[in-house]
């Protein structure tokens, strides 16, 4: 028996499989004789009744769009407003040759190039017969009446008037704000469908995405009697759209528009921020470029020209440059070195004008060839003397110096409420095995000692680590907004406030370090003739950083290195020194020497903010 | 050996097709079907051909899909069963830490060129495993097999569950069920299985329901809670059809779907265009079109060698079965709206190519049977 029971019986399953074969194909039938039952109810016994609901079934539900919460600076300036425009629709199912009648239009209005004909065209296959598609949008009152008085000859065509996002500012603060622009299908696939019925656009870059959640707000909808051509008759129910909320920043758009101003014609970034709650008081990227034409469909020639600019506009360098820090991080550094006992106040090095790891090798170079002869911590920080900080790095060594300038914030994000932030490059050892696979070369920690070689940093990073010095220490995640809410009533946004301190160090090494930088800008230091005359104290660091290599006793000499290759000036700065209210970075590419190129402007900004605030009190 | 059926046969596996691997009364009833959907689809889409012609480029795919499917041997189906259902559970897992949420859900893997659904996978993995299981066992199966098959159903069921995808976890878990009641489960257990099903209903709304799924049930059971969404798409869709009588409004005409009362029509909602542009009629020939189908799958069950074969092709048939109930019951007012697509029917690509994909399983079941006679 016990035997017999492991052979299958395969005739006795075959058959039991039959019979359950059987009862399923009744239910089956079963089944899908219960719904053509249900459907036969509904078709056959109660046609005349659904007959009469669906003539009746005049009653159309129309989705209503919230409109998008605007974005205020911290005096209360518009940033993103709503306007009506008016925008040329077609709706290609009552329209015969389509081909003909955009001919006509366009010869009624020359402003609709080909291209715009072109890219309508390419909308058109993707929309659906019955649904208007935008022929031109952003249409002046002349147009209007242009395209209104022939209005009778097209039927299809039409005239509408739609919310749309304006910048008023336009280039100035697109690389903060950021734009909205029409859905695409990516996008569709990810959004709440439902309440993004009625719903044009949505933030494509920058706060306007980073809020979109907040900004965009509640669909609502209207219940609509229409007649038989499906005329609307009245309005039977409505439910009103939740409008998005507003958005309050910190940025002041008059310190923003003076970064911008001084940025024009350059390229680079200007960061302001408070260094005691790290709001961003300004964020110039340059240069920028107007979003406007984004928001009502941007052309594919003016695209395609943003995107071949050697300038790169569309890119955010705030958020996404990588630089190389260059001097501006000899502070922190220094800090460090101070911390570790590497060197004290009273250390003195004699410079010569450059550094060997060993006598015959290869020299490091000072960016004063005869040397500065003996140099402290202080006056290393007051002149940017480059032998002392090689020397000092090689004694830190990459393990400390990476593990300290993180507690500063490098080669992390800064929090920024934006999104598109990159991390840049805090190198160590670990890092450099994993991408090259090679070992750390103590002649990489010299040059990691004036913020060059594999360390890279954004600008954001950079002045979030100059305000960790304002601040005697602390760091603040970065934050754009503070609140947001309706009619004026304002909402703190929970966004992370805390402060982190950087690694841990002797007041008295924070006041050497702070007043080797204020040296900078007041006592016959590198940036003393950029701040010469201000009537406000300050302290700064400029930083140098070169692009080109340069052979070994080759003079840089800025005439002769290509316009791209020439050095990048950097400057951070903060003021007042006392109990400092504002912090800047510039970042100019490709200017030339830091506290000749950055420095006045990192002055101007410091200057304008602080008499800002005097005349706001 | 005379006897007609034989000869029939006989003829038959000298067909191209048969060497092909197809099966031929399964493609035809395929191509019927799918030609069908693409007429409905392109008034559905408001004329929209470029619509049509996305979903016939799909289709192509997907034929492919089924034709190599065919070519696979059950016996290679068979060794697969294992590692696949090992896979598409970890996948599903995947999805759970490494998910790209779309609409709310997280159901897809970003696999860089394209987005992966392990789900799909899971819709062929899980009557693979359960068919491989059984076929080395006793059937009917034991208390111990039970436990096991039910521990093989529940997992992949709760991970899509928790996705969340409701529609897809209860397709699966019922695909699961067919398997057990073909395998020849008694009758005793499958009732204890209902009454378990139905008392579990109470504890499932209270703890494992999301608070949109409860809004759905609650929506069936009374539409005009939400004019806008779920409820009015019931109520639109329900007029839709019951305005479509015996002939219908003609095809391109029905005024519901053409005014945009009708949501989601040319994917879900496909059933209702049908319903009102062709009527009863046009309903009953679609029913009578996927009853052929499942008619030839449980035929080809029926006519398969082994346990494997013939639990495999029962619980495709049954699966698809299972499909078109729930999709056009939600349209027509007896089920809850799911979100299911019509199968071979909606517009939407995954579903579509996963479906075919069984399909070309069940005709390799039936294309590879030995040529001994019994």
């Amino acid at each position: 028996m016990a035997k017999r029971q492991t052979i299958k019986n395969h005739i006795q399953e075959t058959n039991l499989y039959r019979s359950r074969s059987l009862v399923v194909s009744l239910i089956i039938i079963f089944m899908l004789f219960i719904l053509l039952a249900r459907v036969g109810y509904l078709q056959v016994l109660m046609y005349q009744d659904y007959r009469t609901l669906s003539n009746q079934n005049r009653i159309k539900i129309v989705p209503l769009p919230p409109n998008r919460g605007l974005i205020y600076d911290r005096n209360n300036v518009i940033l993103a407003e709503n306007r009506s425009v008016f925008s040329l629709e077609i709706i290609p199912e009552r329209v015969k040759n389509i081909d003909l009648v955009l001919e006509d239009i366009q010869q009624v209005l020359t402003k609709i190039t080909d291209d715009h004909i072109d890219d309508f065209k390419q909308r058109l296959k993707s929309s659906r017969r019955f649904e208007q598609v935008t022929l031109f949008s952003g249409l002046d009152d002349i147009d209007k009446a242009l395209i209104a008085v022939n209005l009778h000859k097209y039927p299809g065509v039409s005239i509408e008037a739609r919310i749309q996002r304006y910048y008023p500012f336009g280039e100035t603060m697109v690389h903060m704000l950021g734009y909205v622009g029409r859905i695409n299908d990516r996008e569709l696939a990810t959004i709440d469908s439902d309440n993004y019925r009625a719903t044009r656009h949505i933030g494509k870059v920058g706060l306007e995405k980073f809020y979109e959640d907040q900004l965009h707000g509640k669909i609502g909808y209207q219940e609509i009697e229409t007649d038989v051509r499906g005329r609307v008759l009245r309005v039977l129910k409505r439910k009103d759209p939740v409008p998005g909320k507003d958005l309050y920043l910190n940025i002041d758009s008059r310190l923003q528009l003076e970064a911008s101003r001084l940025m024009s014609n350059k390229r680079g970034v200007i960061v302001a921020t408070d260094p005691n709650n790290g709001h961003v008081l300004a964020l110039v990227s340059a240069p920028g470029y107007d979003p406007n034409p984004f928001v009502s469909g941007i052309s594919t020639t003016a695209y395609n020209k943003l995107l071949a600019s050697p300038d790169r506009p569309l890119f955010n360098r705030a958020l996404r440059g990588q630089y190389a820090p260059a001097s501006t991080v000899k502070p922190m550094l220094g800090l460090l070195g101070l911390e570790k006992g590497i060197v004290s106040a009273s250390t003195r090095i004699w410079d010569i004008g450059y550094f060997q790891l060993k006598e015959g090798e290869r020299r490091y170079r000072d960016w004063r060839p005869e040397g500065h002869g003996w140099v402290t911590m202080k006056t290393a920080i007051r002149d940017s003397c480059d032998t002392y900080f090689y020397e000092m790095a090689l004694n830190l060594g990459i393990d400390n110096i990476s593990k300290g300038m993180e507690t500063f914030g490098f080669g992390d994000y800064t929090g920024i409420d934006m999104g598109e932030e990159v991390p840049a490059l805090m190198p160590n050892r670990g890092w450099k095995q994993a991408t090259e696979n090679m070992p750390w070369f103590p002649g990489e920690t010299v040059i990691i000692g004036i913020g060059q070689g594999y360390w890279t940093a954004t600008p954001l990073q950079i002045v979030n680590a100059t305000a960790a010095i304002a601040n005697d220490g602390y760091i603040y995640p970065l934050s754009i907004a503070y609140a947001m809410g309706n009619d004026g009533v304002k909402e703190a946004l929970s966004i992370d406030t805390l402060k982190h301190p950087v690694f841990n160090f002797k007041p008295e090494n924070m006041q050497l370090i702070q007043d080797g930088m204020r040296s900078v800008n007041q006592f016959r230091g590198s940036a003393f003739g950029a701040f010469k005359g201000a009537n406000f104290t300050s302290a700064g660091k400029s930083g140098t950083a070169q692009l080109a290599t340069i052979a070994q006793d080759e003079e840089y000499d800025e005439e002769k290195v290509a316009e791209r290759l020439r050095d990048n000036a950097l400057f951070v700065a903060y003021a007042p020194f006392e109990k400092p209210q504002i912090t800047v970075a510039v970042i100019a590419e490709n200017l030339g020497g830091g506290s000749r190129h950055a420095a006045p402007l990192a002055r101007q900004i410091l200057e304008y903010y602080l008499e800002l605030n005097d005349k706001d009190e | 050996m005379n006897n007609p059926q034989q000869t029939y046969t006989h003829k038959a596996r000298h067909s191209i097709m048969w060497r092909l691997h197809l099966d031929t009364p399964l493609i035809i009833g395929l191509l019927v079907l799918l030609g069908y959907g693409l007429i409905v689809l392109y008034s559905a889409g408001s004329e929209n051909f470029a619509l049509v012609e996305r979903q016939i480029i799909r289709l192509g795919l997907a034929f492919g899909v089924m034709i190599f499917m065919a070519q696979i041997p059950p016996r290679i189906l068979a060794a697969w069963a294992l590692p696949l259902y090992v896979i598409s559970v970890l996948l599903l897992v995947g999805v759970m830490f490494f998910g790209v949420t779309g609409k709310g859900a997280q159901r897809w893997l970003d696999l860089g060129l394209f987005r992966f659904q392990p789900s799909e996978l899971v819709k062929l993995a899980l009557p693979m495993m359960l068919a491989w299981y059984l076929n080395e066992r006793h059937l009917p199966p034991t208390n111990k097999d039970l436990f096991i098959i039910a521990l093989l159903i529940i997992v992949p069921t709760y991970l899509i569950f928790k996705q969340p995808d409701l529609g897809t976890s209860l397709l699966i878990a019922a695909s699961g069920v067919f398997v057990l009641i073909l395998a020849g489960i008694s009758w005793k257990i499958v009732t204890w299985l209902a009454i378990a099903g139905a008392s579990f209903a109470p504890i499932a709304w209270n703890f494992l329901l999301r608070d949109y799924q409860r809004d759905r049930i609650n929506i069936f059971l009374n539409p005009e809670l939400d004019p806008l969404g779920k409820g009015y798409h019931i109520i639109q869709s329900k007029i839709a059809i019951g305005s479509g009588g015996y002939y219908g409004k003609g095809w391109l005409n029905g005024t519901q779907s053409q005014l945009e009362f009708l949501p989601e029509r040319h994917t879900d909602f496909i059933f209702s265009v049908l319903g009102e542009e062709l009527g009863f009629f046009g309903v009953f020939i679609l029913l009578l079109m996927y009853g052929f189908i499942i008619g030839r799958g449980l035929f080809i069950g029926v006519q398969a060698q082994d346990t494997f074969g013939r639990l495999l092709a029962g619980a495709i048939t049954l699966t698809f079965f299972v499909y078109l109930f729930v999709n056009i019951g939600m349209v027509i007012g007896l089920l809850p709206v799911v979100g299911l697509p019509l199968p071979l029917f909606s517009y939407g690509g995954t579903a579509m190519v996963t479906m075919m994909a069984s399909m070309g399983m069940l005709m390799s079941i039936h294309t590879h049977r030995r040529l001994h006679s019994t």
